[in-house]
């Protein structure tokens, strides 16, 4: 356990803002109080209104660990909601948010602790499966990982240039997409919601997972936690972290 | 410090006032660091121990007969959502101390769980009737996603305090922090004081 240490309100300023998808947006901090972050990680975000009214929430890092000072937080924008509409209507470059971070300590991966890793996202559960990627990338690791990835059309599909650079260029990573509500003429990948078949087909290929971080929505990452234990894999190598539009 | 443009949303006011930094949600969102356990009730057991000795253990039945509450209150989770007025069925932990007869100490008291989980409590703060073993929620059975089939409930603090899938709680002289509190989540979790996080 690490000594406590306060985990303080810092101002970061807005340094860069960059569409992901029709929904989603990048935001990369410049921190004046860098802490060094582990990936998976999460900081909260506070904005406050000219008669004192407060709102957080929570936003998982995107970028690696190494890049030090700069921060990107990948915010989808919820339609009903309070904070993200904020970030993706107004905020530009130059702005300054208060933030604090980094939070979490389960869903984290470290190159040092190896692998296989399997990762599996759904929609903007990638955010935080992103950030260990990079960090591998950002790290020089050479540790097979797999990223079972479901997004709702080919226009949805966060990082894909990224995702599609580092599939190209190294072997040990396997890049599983799934388009499940549209997909361009053509497309030869799988259409259907995560299944036992993708799991057991990435796991075919990068061996039985030590690591595996599961991110999405409650039904999502629910379905997705299960199939993994269902392909043999045991409960405690198994991460959650659930997020986006609530409800019931 | 106001942030250029932003006023706050024209939402539903809550009916009362909600601790710092909360939002009122009308659902009940999940939150779980690992895999959904399934117990099978009849292999259920709610224990208090000492150390790794069990004082006094319930099956599923046995906690079933003890005199059970109907609990209404609002809850906290530390990731800013509030749910207003949940209505829970359960046993006081006072009832589990008083029927095992045990004078429980002044101290702490770690709750584990079914799947590993734990998180670490004051006496203080489940006693006094303020904290239960819960089963019901809205007057349906918990859900496992949402802890059941029994959770800790602990309404005062961060719910991340509301142990899922409580196995039972160990009793232990000095504070030392559970599952989360060693990742950065604050050892007491007072939602009014807003103690999230270390050094809050």
């Amino acid at each position: 356990m690490a000594t406590p240490t306060r985990i303080a309100w810092q101002t970061a300023t807005v340094e860069r803002v960059s569409v992901e998808t029709p929904t989603v947006k990048s935001f990369a901090f410049r921190l004046p109080d860098w802490q060094p972050f582990r990936a998976g990680q999460h900081f909260d975000v506070r904005l406050t209104a000219p008669d004192g009214y407060q709102a957080q929430r929570s936003y998982s890092a995107a970028s690696a660990p190494e890049s030090e000072g700069l921060l990107e937080l990948t915010i989808e924008k919820m339609p009903d909601g309070e904070v993200s509409p904020y970030f993706h209507d107004v905020v530009v470059p130059g702005d300054a948010v208060e933030l604090r971070g980094p939070i979490g300590g389960p869903f984290t991966w470290s190159a040092t602790a190896g692998g296989p890793l399997l990762l599996v996202g759904g929609g903007s559960g990638v955010v935080p499966l992103m950030s260990m990627l990079r960090h591998r990338r950002a790290a020089g690791s050479d540790t097979p990982v797999a990223l079972v990835y479901s997004a709702r059309t080919w226009a949805d599909v966060i990082y894909r240039d990224v995702l599609e650079g580092i599939a190209a260029v190294d072997l040990a990573f396997r890049l599983v997409l799934t388009l499940t509500r549209g997909h361009p003429d053509g497309w030869a990948g799988h259409t259907r919601r995560v299944d036992a078949g993708m799991i057991e087909g990435a796991i075919a290929v990068l061996g039985r997972p030590r690591y595996v971080f599961c991110c999405g929505s409650d039904g999502f990452v629910e379905n997705a936690a299960n199939l993994v234990v269902a392909a043999g894999v045991g409960p405690e190598a198994v991460r959650t972290e659930r997020f986006g539009p609530t409800g019931q | 410090m106001a942030s250029r443009g932003f006023f706050g949303l024209k939402r539903p006011q809550p009916p009362r006032a909600l601790p710092p930094g909360q939002y009122w949600e009308q659902g009940f969102p999940v939150l779980t660091a690992g895999v959904t356990p399934q117990i099978d009730l009849k292999d259920w057991r709610f224990s208090i121990a000492r150390d790794e000795r069990d004082l006094a253990t319930w099956t599923w039945e046995e906690m079933k007969s003890l005199p059970q509450q109907e609990i209404v209150v609002d809850i906290h989770c530390v990731t800013k959502w509030s749910m207003l007025g949940s209505g829970w069925r359960g046993v006081s932990i006072d009832t589990f101390f008083e029927a095992a007869g045990i004078e429980p100490a002044e101290g702490y008291v770690m709750a584990y769980c079914y799947g590993g989980y734990t998180t670490n409590l004051p006496m203080s703060d489940v006693r006094g009737g303020k904290a239960y073993v819960a089963w019901e929620f809205n007057g349906e059975p918990l859900e496992a996603k949402h802890g059941g089939p029994a959770r800790l409930l602990v309404p005062h603090l961060y719910f991340w305090k509301s142990a899922k899938w409580v196995r039972g709680l160990r009793l232990i002289e000095r504070d030392a922090p559970g599952f989360w509190e060693q990742a950065g989540y604050h050892m007491r979790g007072d939602p009014w004081k807003e103690e999230r996080y270390w050094g809050d």
